[in-house]
């Protein structure tokens, strides 16, 4: 079969690569018929995640037909079956696949004792993710293996197209966990940095759950577009400070709710700052540039929230702690729980209250997914999203 | 809604600065984007090394008497690297590195009069300077001549691309029966700014 397959920093190729076979009674075989190219799948092309192998198959955000079960998916799933794959593996039986915290799964990580080193703790498998999160082939293929398939999908009806579905595997339920654990309420003023794919999500979140303001903070114009048709006020912080603006937009006293989603490649408009964070990160005393986290946790209101969808991997410096402890932060973070919210999201789909494939810019086949990673990398050619039809 | 950042600049500030001052917002192909970070890089180091062994640079090129002048070029290439590396558009910083080769090559031209024992030195650093300078005039030029970004004029229109089948007005609260599950937000007195905390008066 086609896979886009990594082979190094910003080198990935489509590659013919052996079928997947099922290796476990609770696997299923998925023909994907719609994947997608992920904001956090960037980290891994710039290498930032460690554990990459020659050969990883990339693609964490990917949708399809069932083809072949395993003896032990019991019916769970049946050939034919339309399902999006949530990007979080999740056996659905250890004590927290039972209590909703599903992307800290104790099982579905067979190298759980890698993730452990660096963690502390071992956290969820996760596609095409590196082999920290168990080294399991991604979906930006012709087919991937599902382990743990009989607790690991979203059933879709037919009635819905792919691409109004596809995002319910990742960046939709990222977008929402962001919102929802900002714990938003109708007065609150909610600054989203980040208008990438996640970010646009999270904006729609929080109109959706009442936010009094919704403020998008990034320096793309056509992302800062998007974020205003779905109801942001925007900052482009290439003209113009945050925390300035922030202060005007909520009378001194800065938003309530704050949502990282942008990560550990953020780019800040200070220039001392941006040099000290390359340096830092060049001579291996940090992995993640923390700009974004510390405009968050200064002009964030005290008393607020910080919630930190975005994928941090490693180490950070210069973190405003005592700012932290002494207005009284409260901070949420953690990979998306997928398959927590997505039956009521799919429910929101189903009653039209929102279209995810507005984020849709860019479609193509998988053999112009090389390519399409260095546009999406570079914000070229007003790119936002990619989907891929393998 | 509020206004926003692209309605500040007005018309005339706008085209004023595109006029005069770079686009912050170029982008540069790959290859001349690390080049560029290669050539901050390399300032930084350079600098350093002129501020440390501005003495004994200036003694290797037969030239004693420019240890100060070396030492205040490195501190200008410090400044250059950081420029370079920590804003958005580096095309000033590295023509400011055009200009700074010509100043060096300026400088270190005078070590191959005849009197300079060192003189096959001073000719290697020539050398040298020259196939950075051309390094530094290609990349600038390159970046000078990258696309920019997306205007207004250009860039796709996502204007429409709300996701609601409504205004984002009509569709503010519409999840409003959502229940946060409270493993999540905490329970209601550990809750800040909720809407039951707020004064009566404040209140919508």
């Amino acid at each position: 079969m086609r896979a886009l397959v990594w082979h190094g920093t910003q080198d990935i190729r489509c590659d013919t690569v052996p079928d997947p076979q099922i290796e476990d009674d609770r696997d299923a075989i998925i023909r994907v018929t719609a994947c997608a190219i992920c904001g956090s799948d960037l980290h891994l092309y710039d290498h930032f995640i460690p554990a990459m192998k020659k050969g990883d198959i990339m693609g964490h955000e990917f949708m399809g037909e069932v083809v072949e079960t395993g003896r032990g998916v019991n019916g769970a799933l049946k050939k034919g079956e339309r399902v999006v794959i949530p990007f979080t593996i999740i056996c659905g039986e250890c004590d927290q696949c039972k209590r909703g915290f599903f992307s800290v799964c104790e099982r579905s990580n067979r190298n759980r004792s890698m993730a452990a080193k660096v963690f502390g703790h071992g956290t969820a498998g996760l596609f095409g993710y590196s082999h920290l999160t168990g080294g399991y082939p991604g979906g930006q293929a012709e087919y991937v293996r599902v382990p743990f398939a009989d607790r690991t999908h979203i059933k879709v009806p037919d009635s819905l197209t792919d691409e109004q579905v596809l995002f319910l595997g990742d960046i939709f339920p990222t977008g929402w966990q962001a919102a929802v654990q900002a714990d938003i309420q109708p007065h609150d003023t909610v600054a989203v940095w980040g208008a990438g794919p996640v970010g646009q999500m999270a904006v729609r979140s929080a109109i959706l759950l009442g936010a009094r303001q919704v403020i998008c903070i990034d320096s793309v114009p056509e992302r800062l577009d998007m974020a205003r048709a779905g109801g942001a006020i925007t900052i482009d912080n290439s003209v113009e400070s945050p925390v300035e603006r922030l202060n005007e937009l909520t009378g001194g006293k800065g938003p309530e709710k704050c949502i990282d989603a942008v990560g550990m490649e953020a780019h800040s408009p200070r220039a001392l700052e941006q040099v000290y964070d390359r340096v830092k990160q060049a001579m291996m005393l940090e992995s993640d540039r923390a700009s974004v986290l510390r405009e968050m946790i200064y002009v964030c209101r005290p008393a607020g929230i910080l919630s930190i969808p975005g994928v941090y991997g490693g180490l950070i410096d210069k973190v405003p702690m005592g700012a932290v402890m002494n207005k009284g932060l409260t901070i949420r973070t953690g990979q998306t729980h997928v398959n927590r919210w997505t039956d009521d999201l799919l429910r929101r789909i189903e009653d039209g209250q929102i279209d995810p494939s507005f984020v849709i810019t860019h479609r193509a086949g998988l053999e112009q997914g090389p390519e399409l990673y260095r546009t999406f990398r570079d914000k070229k050619d007003n790119c936002i999203k990619v989907v891929l039809r393998p | 809604m509020a206004r926003d950042s692209d309605r500040r600049r007005s018309d005339w500030q706008s085209a004023a600065l595109d006029r005069i001052a770079p686009d912050p917002r170029r982008r540069p192909d790959p290859a001349t984007e690390g080049l560029a970070r290669g050539l901050g890089w390399f300032s930084l180091g350079l600098g350093v090394a002129e501020i440390a062994c501005g003495g004994a640079i200036a003694r290797w090129l037969g030239m004693p008497r420019l240890a100060p002048v070396l030492r205040g070029y490195g501190l200008r290439e410090i400044v250059t690297g950081a420029g370079i590396l920590g804003t958005r558009d580096p095309t000033p910083w590295i023509w400011g590195r055009v200009g700074g080769d010509a100043v060096d090559i300026a400088t270190v031209l005078p070590g191959l009069e005849q009197g300079n024992p060192r003189r096959g030195n001073a000719l290697i650093a020539l050398m040298a300077l020259g196939s950075v300078t051309a390094l530094d005039a290609v990349c600038a030029r390159n970046l000078t001549q990258a696309p920019l970004r997306p205007s207004r004029r250009v860039r796709r229109d996502y204007g429409s691309r709300s996701g609601f089948p409504e205004p984002p007005e009509a569709m503010r609260g519409r999840a409003a029966d959502f229940a946060a599950p409270l493993d999540f937000v905490g329970p209601q007195a550990m809750r800040p700014w909720t809407e039951a905390d707020r004064p009566q008066a404040a209140r919508r």
